[in-house]
């Protein structure tokens, strides 16, 4: 088995990747159980994400992209490989390195939102800043909440807010610490098409607009039309890459992957 | 980080309210006592202080004897010489506090709550060295005059002119009342006052000499300096105290006094606290696992595991501050509550303006706080295990701790130390403290172990306590029943609050039947009378020998023989003495001979009658001799005759018994404790109807069958199992806001599996029956546990006081009475969350996230 398997499958040359990367992994496999109850669910997989861009992991359920997202943040353990974020090698950290890499590195957008019920949207919002005892930049803030247009539902709280709305609120906490890396964990997974197209545009306009560098898992095919770059996962495995892709493009490489 | 966890305090109030109270109650017996005693205290104070207001010193006898009848009276004729002193303004010879009750018109003693009867002599010419202040009226001035106390006065209707009976050491007199007065800065709820003057208040109450004479220095003369001058012209065994070192003096004795009664209902507290702590410990650990995805997304934006057990410790640390604020203002209305208890098992305190001392404040405080944050470091570091990806992760759980599979060890560990200690308690050789600290210790510790292992034993337990929800509750029961078993881990917890409070109530049951047998058991071995006689407001006062003189005439009756009895010095401690009457005692009472028989009654003469174990104690045998001193300073060497055992429960006579004879010669003013009667015949309504005619001269004696008596005696220990009762009733009372808690928390839980049941046809109703059998089932746990540990707890404790002839008694009644409670405890926990839980709407429940 070659380094990079599924950069050959799908004949993608490695000179294709030339912003600097902010995530690197090599050789990941992640198993679960033991014996006959043996589950891979990631068999090897070595990628980088690339500073400035949005990339979207795509695939099945049960592909294993969930389970690449979560290990790329420092969330989960790999059997097996390393991964490294803004030149930190995060697969040995301790809970407390790990801690300030979330603080310093890293956002997250959750399908379920996970915003706390029992402050307004933006003291969501300051959370993180808050519980990094760092003192937030008004201006900055400021122009968030309204770039991420909640700036007039900041006093609600997140049972007043549509889905939508909680998910704006989400988004614009994962920025306004300004990390190195975004992920987003099927971030429209929880919304009707409509919604999911403003918070996908959202997303957008933060890597175009901030440069903010972002990883989404999803298998909504519009998601994947705005990424930079769409990564397909089946069974552990990258199996194809696309870049600047469009949503027909996308369509057909889903089929292409689930064979429907 | 801090103003998240409070507002997420906020975002569940109702949890919080609920958890808070599980504290509030605990600190505000903490609170409540202090207010109380503080304010007792300061009653007693201020009323000695005012008595003494315008004394400056006082002349009395020495206390010879610790705890006997009398102290030596002062004599007469000391007055004169007092008063010839130059620096003296003035002096008065007087009674103060001895007991004279007063009797109403339906010829019963006037008395509410045990509260004292109390008797004064008074010199009109002095009336300012009385503590009864007069109000209405004048001071009585001859003998048929008396004044009494106004409260008195206006709820049995007397006005001055009134004629009223009243009785001391003689028999009933009639006294026209010519004033009316109170004691200056107190109210001792009930008591009764009753002044004569100086030589009436002698003669009723039949003593020689004064009790004590109060002297008032002249203007610029020191209260030491007149004491100084006084003490020359004192004869032996007499001594002068300054107002000031005597206030001081009673204040202390007072205080001891106050003291026990503040530890035995601060016990009660920490008891409520401890059960509070459970309860705490439970509800916070299920909130924590409850917003484990909460706690995990705090994990994913920066939050170290720091904060995250900070939040959870400022939660629990917000919720004591508020709860111990609520308990300390809450314990000013249980102070009343309390006071309010003790008059009606009789026992009356002094009343003055509340107290609420900075001490009060501080420890009621910091006592809730600090429970409730030892409570919640628990669930606190286990809520720093949570895992950042538990935020997206589905129905994420809380991971187990690598120490995990040590608890069932420290469980079993837990106990067994707790079981060790308290052997170690119950054949420790030290002092009483010691011994209670170790026993206190145990049963802590064993109430933890017990708690630790109950999570391991819910599971069968629960099918045991469930048949009843099985058989009887159809569906909703089946479903409670598999409910409480699902979290074991959390169902223990929940249990072991109520198995605390359940335990120490079996407990108390257990011991309190022993003690009733034991009494019963040994007063009815003792005593082969009739008839018994005693004072009618308590068997252990003594009564006037007079009383049951009339009684030998009447037709029928055999033997009257009375027993009489007083303290004295022996071996230079102070010592129980009786008197017998060595002619008839035989006929009345049953001795157990160690030496000696019967017939050394017959020759008791000067001798004296030892009991088996003092006389081991002080190496004495037939023959030996034995010396006492009275009260009254007199000595007398006595013979010891015969050598006897007292029983181990109850003994009616103490360590040394004499004559009549030669009692009567030594000791002042001898009085009977009891009286026994023999009759022709057997005892019957009739006849002790008729007896009881004898006895209209003596208001406050009483004549029982002797059946009645050993029951009714057996029976004071309930009153003492009745406080016990009520006050544990505050720990149960904690234990079920557990359940509430527990509960209401699992509905919120099971929201979406609520729904579905509903969905799938369940009636409100059935799912009301669901959580109350959960409920009951928990109870039922509680009791499981609980009332077994009791038991073996008393039956422990019983070993320990077999010296004391106390045995173990299963009281089977009380047992079926007790899991009563706890069914009836867990059908009032489930009224809210059953509620709620019926209220549920269908479509909202299913879609809950």
């Amino acid at each position: 088995m070659s380094a990079f398997p599924e950069y050959d499958e799908v004949g993608v040359p490695l000179a294709s990747v030339r912003a600097p990367a902010v995530v690197t992994a090599s050789h990941l496999s992640k198993r679960y159980g033991q014996g006959d109850a043996r589950v891979d669910a990631l068999c090897d997989v070595s990628l980088e994400i690339e500073e400035g861009r949005l990339t979207a992991i795509m695939g099945p359920s049960g592909s294993g992209k969930s389970t690449l997202m979560h290990i790329l943040a420092g969330l989960d353990q790999p059997s097996e490989g390393t991964v490294s974020i803004a030149g930190l090698e995060i697969s040995s950290m301790s809970d407390a390195e790990l801690t300030r890499l979330r603080r310093r590195h890293i956002g997250f957008v959750f399908q379920f939102f996970n915003l706390l019920p029992m402050l307004t949207a933006q003291e969501n919002v300051l959370l993180p800043l808050q519980i990094a005892g760092v003192k937030p930049d008004r201006a900055w803030v400021e122009g968030l909440l309204e770039t991420v247009g909640i700036g007039d539902r900041r006093t609600h709280r997140p049972s007043e807010l549509s889905g939508g709305q909680q998910q704006r609120v989400s988004i614009a906490r994962a920025l306004v610490s300004r990390p190195t890396v975004l992920f987003a964990d099927e971030p429209t997974g929880n919304l009707d098409s409509n919604t999911s197209k403003d918070v996908l545009a959202l997303l957008r306009r933060s890597v175009d607009e901030l440069g903010q560098t972002t990883v989404m898992v999803t298998h909504d095919a519009q998601a994947v039309a705005l990424a930079d770059r769409v990564l397909f996962l089946d069974d552990g495995r990258i199996v194809k890459e696309i870049l600047e892709s469009n949503a027909a493009e996308v369509l057909a490489a889903m089929q292409e992957v689930t064979g429907q | 980080m801090t103003s998240v966890a409070l507002k997420g305090l906020l975002g569940r109030k109702t949890r919080s309210i609920l958890t808070g109270l599980a504290i509030v109650l605990g600190v505000a017996m903490i609170s409540g006592t202090y207010v109380l005693t503080d304010t007792i205290k300061k009653a007693f104070n201020t009323a000695v202080t005012d008595s003494y207001r315008h004394t400056d010193a006082i002349i009395s006898g020495e206390e010879i004897v610790k705890g006997a009848n009398d102290s030596p009276t002062v004599p007469a004729s000391l007055l004169a010489k007092v008063r010839a002193i130059p620096d003296v303004s003035a002096a008065a010879g007087g009674y103060l506090f001895d007991t004279i009750e007063l009797v109403g018109r339906n010829g019963k003693t006037i008395s509410s709550g045990g509260a004292p009867n109390l008797g004064f002599g008074v010199d009109p010419s002095q009336g300012r060295f009385t503590p009864i202040s007069l109000v209405a009226g004048r001071w009585a001035s001859d003998p048929h005059e008396v004044v009494i106390d106004t409260n008195t006065a206006t709820k049995h209707d007397y006005k001055i002119g009134d004629t009223i009976k009243a009785k001391g050491n003689g028999a009933l007199g009639t006294y026209r009342i010519v004033g009316l007065g109170k004691l200056s800065g107190v109210s001792i709820g009930g008591a009764t006052l009753a002044a004569f003057d100086v030589a009436t208040a002698r003669t009723i109450l039949q003593k020689q000499g004064y009790d004590a004479i109060s002297v008032a220095a002249q203007p610029g003369i020191s209260q030491a300096r007149l004491a100084r001058e006084i003490e020359p012209v004192l004869p032996p065994h007499m001594q002068v105290r300054t107002a000031k070192a005597q206030a001081h003096q009673y204040a202390k004795q007072f205080e001891a006094g106050a003291n026990v009664i503040t530890y035995f209902l601060l016990a009660f507290g920490g008891i409520a606290l401890f059960v509070g702590a459970f309860v705490i410990f439970n509800t916070i650990s299920i909130t924590v696992s409850q917003r484990t995805r909460e706690l995990a997304t705090l994990r994913t934006i920066g939050a170290s595991r720091r904060q995250v057990r900070r939040s959870v410790l400022v939660e629990s640390g917000a919720i004591g501050v508020l709860a111990s604020v609520v308990g300390l203002f809450s314990g000013l209305a249980l102070a009343r509550a309390l006071n309010a208890l003790f008059v009606a098992l009789g026992i009356d305190l002094p009343q003055a303006a509340t107290v609420f001392a900075p001490r009060t404040i501080i420890v009621s405080l910091l006592v809730g706080t600090i429970v409730t944050l030892l409570a919640g470091l628990f669930p606190a570091i286990r809520a720093t295990r949570v895992p950042a990806i538990s935020a997206v992760r589905e129905g994420a759980v809380l991971p187990r701790s690598q120490r995990a599979h040590w608890r069932p060890y420290i469980a079993a560990a837990v106990t067994a130390v707790g079981l060790l200690v308290l052997a170690q308690g119950l054949f420790a050789t030290g002092g009483a403290s010691a011994v209670l600290e170790l026993l206190g210790l145990g049963t802590l510790l064993l109430f933890f172990g017990v708690a630790l292992v109950s999570s391991y034993v819910v599971r069968p337990l629960a099918s045991l306590v469930g048949q009843p929800a099985l058989r009887l509750g159809g569906t909703a029961g089946r479903l409670a029943n598999a409910n409480a078993r699902r979290n074991p881990g959390r169902t223990a917890t929940t249990a072991a609050a109520l198995m605390i409070g359940l335990a120490l109530v079996a407990f108390v049951a257990t011991l309190g039947a022993g003690l009733r047998n034991s009494v019963s058991d040994a007063l009815d071995k003792q005593v082969t009378a009739d008839y018994v006689v005693t004072s009618s407001s308590n068997s252990s006062t003594p009564f006037p020998k007079g009383a049951t003189k009339t009684l030998a005439a009447l037709p029928n009756v055999q033997v009257v023989s009375g027993i009489q009895s007083d303290r004295a010095r022996a071996f230079r401690a102070s010592t129980g003495v009786a008197a017998v009457d060595p002619a008839t005692i035989a006929k009345v009472y049953r001795f157990t001979w160690k030496n000696g028989s019967d017939a050394a009654l017959s020759q008791l003469g000067g001798g004296a009658l030892v009991d088996s174990s003092y006389a081991n104690k002080h190496h004495l045998t037939i023959g030996s001799r034995l010396t006492l001193e009275t009260s009254a300073g007199s000595t007398r060497t006595f013979v010891v005759r015969a050598i006897y055992h007292a029983p181990q429960a109850d003994p009616l006579l103490p360590s040394i018994v004499l004559s009549q004879t030669a009692f009567d010669r030594i000791f002042p003013r001898p009085q009977d404790q009891y009286a026994f009667v023999n009759v022709t015949g057997t005892p019957t309504p009739a006849r002790t109807a008729q007896l009881k005619q004898a006895f209209t001269a003596y208001p406050d004696t009483t004549i029982t069958p002797k059946a009645s008596w050993v029951h009714e005696q057996a029976k004071s220990v309930n009153q003492t199992l009745d406080l016990f009762y009520v006050l544990l009733a505050l720990s149960v009372v904690v234990s079920l806001f557990g359940i509430v808690n527990t509960l209401v928390l699992a509905v919120f839980e099971r929201t979406r599996e609520l729904g579905m049941l509903r969905a799938i046809g369940m009636t409100r109703r059935q799912m009301r029956r669901m959580i109350r059998h959960e409920s009951i089932i928990t109870a039922l746990i509680g009791a499981a546990l609980g009332l077994p540990l009791g038991v073996f707890l008393a039956a422990l404790a019983t070993r320990g006081l077999s010296s004391l002839g106390v045995g173990f008694h299963l009281p089977t009644t009380q047992l079926v009475l007790f899991t009563w409670v706890a069914v009836a405890a867990g059908i009032a926990a489930a009224v809210v969350p059953a509620r709620r839980a019926a209220r549920l709407n269908v479509l909202e429940a299913l879609q809950y996230e």
